[in-house]
């Protein structure tokens, strides 16, 4: 994986999975999976946690809020943004821009 | 719980073949040479049976295959099942069939995905290369598919008498919008294998197949993806079959007979367990049939001692049996196998020019009638 993406992630964007891929808990496997034509990708833990939390609707700065309540931990951004670089570049996920409230 | 069911994984992969019946007669088809005395299709309880087993065991890719799936009437309250169940829903067809509302149904059922193949057995080369009906119909097809968003990988198997037309197989995918483009060169089995003769290509013509297909990989990299299965005849190591015997793949014949691959059941030795009489769970752990060559206490020599066995597990048990008479053999593919001059006998037979070449009998094209005859003159792939 190249160090020097050149794809921008913008923390007000919002992040889903992409088609054809399907997220999906795996009791079998006792893990997130991604499915697609004739595969799967078995997920770790912390990628499983993003992912299910990348549901089209929250911004990204809301999923790390989510994942930092959840974990207890600070200064999670980062880490999320730098998966998500890498899911990215897979096509395991689709970036849109921020949706508008009101 | 029991040892076997420690070491050995879920059957991540269910093939539902639902039918052995066609309306096409392609002369490459996978389906076993007696399709034509198998009756006694499972009904749609049996299917459902299959699908709520499998999914329990950790299945997760689900196929519905053929013959041609769209025969069988069954096939949304199948695919809806299948959906709900969490499976990821592949549909593997010629097309025919493929309507419009057909297309909405399966959609609604929750199908993620369609494998559209094209069927140019020789009967319909003409139309394929002259751009007129199977052009037309898959077209067509194409754009139901493309309409309603489902991802559609197109499948084309190559031989002899196509590869030489390789650049409008690709334009075609290309014209058609699908992401992804199997060519599939031919694997000798079952029809393919009856007519070999007439569908191993040449080196020159695989050579100048590849050089096409990765330039074309090179032009248009953003629009499609191009996967290109080289015939196991040229190469000098056997192909890990199915990714290991009873270790991935399930696939249901027609009639609910459980096979660890859809050709294996040539093998001689006793009969595959039956969905009719057990569970998938006492198929996939239990059997007699799917433990047969797990593993590698099975293997003999030269596999046995060899130090790339954990590479190909000694490749395909099928292959092994119609080359070398003996399932549990190295495959023939093999340069290490003593029956590998059998794969260079049929290598070099393919290298004279087919003008010039002298066949055994014309093309069989899968049908009733020859099914019946195969079966009588004792063919068994």
């Amino acid at each position: 994986m190249s160090t020097e993406s050149t794809i921008s992630i913008d923390a007000q964007q919002v992040a889903s999975v992409a088609k054809p891929y399907k997220l999906q808990f795996e009791k079998a496997q006792d893990s997130w999976v991604l499915l697609y034509p004739e595969g799967m990708v078995k997920l770790n833990g912390p990628a499983g946690e993003i992912l299910q939390r990348c549901d089209g609707k929250k911004n990204i700065e809301s999923v790390v809020d989510e994942l930092e309540a959840a974990f207890e931990q600070k200064g999670l951004l980062k880490d999320v943004i730098a998966f998500l670089e890498i899911a990215l570049d897979k096509r395991w996920v689709a970036l849109s821009a921020p949706v508008e409230h009101g | 719980m029991d040892n076997a069911t420690d070491s050995v994984g879920p059957p991540l992969w269910l093939l539902c073949e639902l039918t052995y019946r066609c309306p096409l007669h392609c002369v490459f088809c996978y389906n076993p040479v007696n399709f034509n005395s198998v009756e006694n299709e499972l009904d749609t309880e049996g299917w459902l049976r299959v699908l709520n087993q499998s999914r329990e065991l950790g299945s997760v890719q689900c196929g519905f295959s053929g013959g041609e799936p769209l025969l069988r009437d069954d096939l949304e309250i199948l695919v809806t099942e299948a959906h709900q169940l969490g499976f990821y829903t592949n549909l593997l067809t010629s097309g025919v069939g493929l309507t419009e509302a057909r297309t909405t149904a399966l959609k609604e059922a929750g199908l993620d995905h369609i494998q559209l193949s094209f069927q140019d057995s020789t009967k319909e080369l003409n139309d394929f290369l002259s751009h007129t009906k199977t052009f037309d119909l898959k077209h067509k097809v194409a754009r139901i598919i493309a309409d309603h968003e489902i991802p559609m990988v197109l499948n084309c198997v190559i031989h002899r008498l196509n590869i030489d037309y390789i650049e409008n197989i690709i334009e075609m995918a290309i014209e058609l919008g699908a992401e992804c483009l199997e060519l599939a060169n031919t694997q000798f089995y079952s029809w393919a294998k009856v007519n070999q003769e007439h569908l191993l290509p040449s080196k020159e013509q695989l050579v100048r197949a590849e050089k096409i297909t990765n330039e074309y990989r090179d032009k248009y990299s953003d629009k499609i993806r191009i996967i290109f299965v080289v015939p196991d005849y040229y190469e000098t190591r056997p192909k890990k079959c199915m990714n290991g015997w009873g270790n991935v793949f399930l696939t249901i014949s027609p009639d609910g007979t459980a096979l660890p691959c859809h050709t294996a059941s040539m093998l001689p030795g006793a009969a595959f367990p039956s969905v009719n009489d057990h569970s998938i769970e006492d198929i996939w752990y239990h059997s007699e049939g799917f433990n047969r060559f797990r593993g590698d206490a099975w293997m003999k020599e030269p596999c046995r001692s060899c130090p790339e066995k954990e590479n190909d597990l000694g490749g395909c048990r099928c292959q092994a049996y119609m080359l070398a008479g003996d399932p549990a053999a190295a495959d023939p593919v093999c340069d290490k196998s003593s029956e590998h001059g059998k794969v260079q006998q049929a290598v070099e037979k393919a290298q004279i020019p087919a003008e010039q070449q002298k066949t055994e009998h014309p093309l069989v094209f899968r049908d009733a009638k020859s099914s019946q005859k195969l079966e009588e003159d004792g063919v068994v792939f």
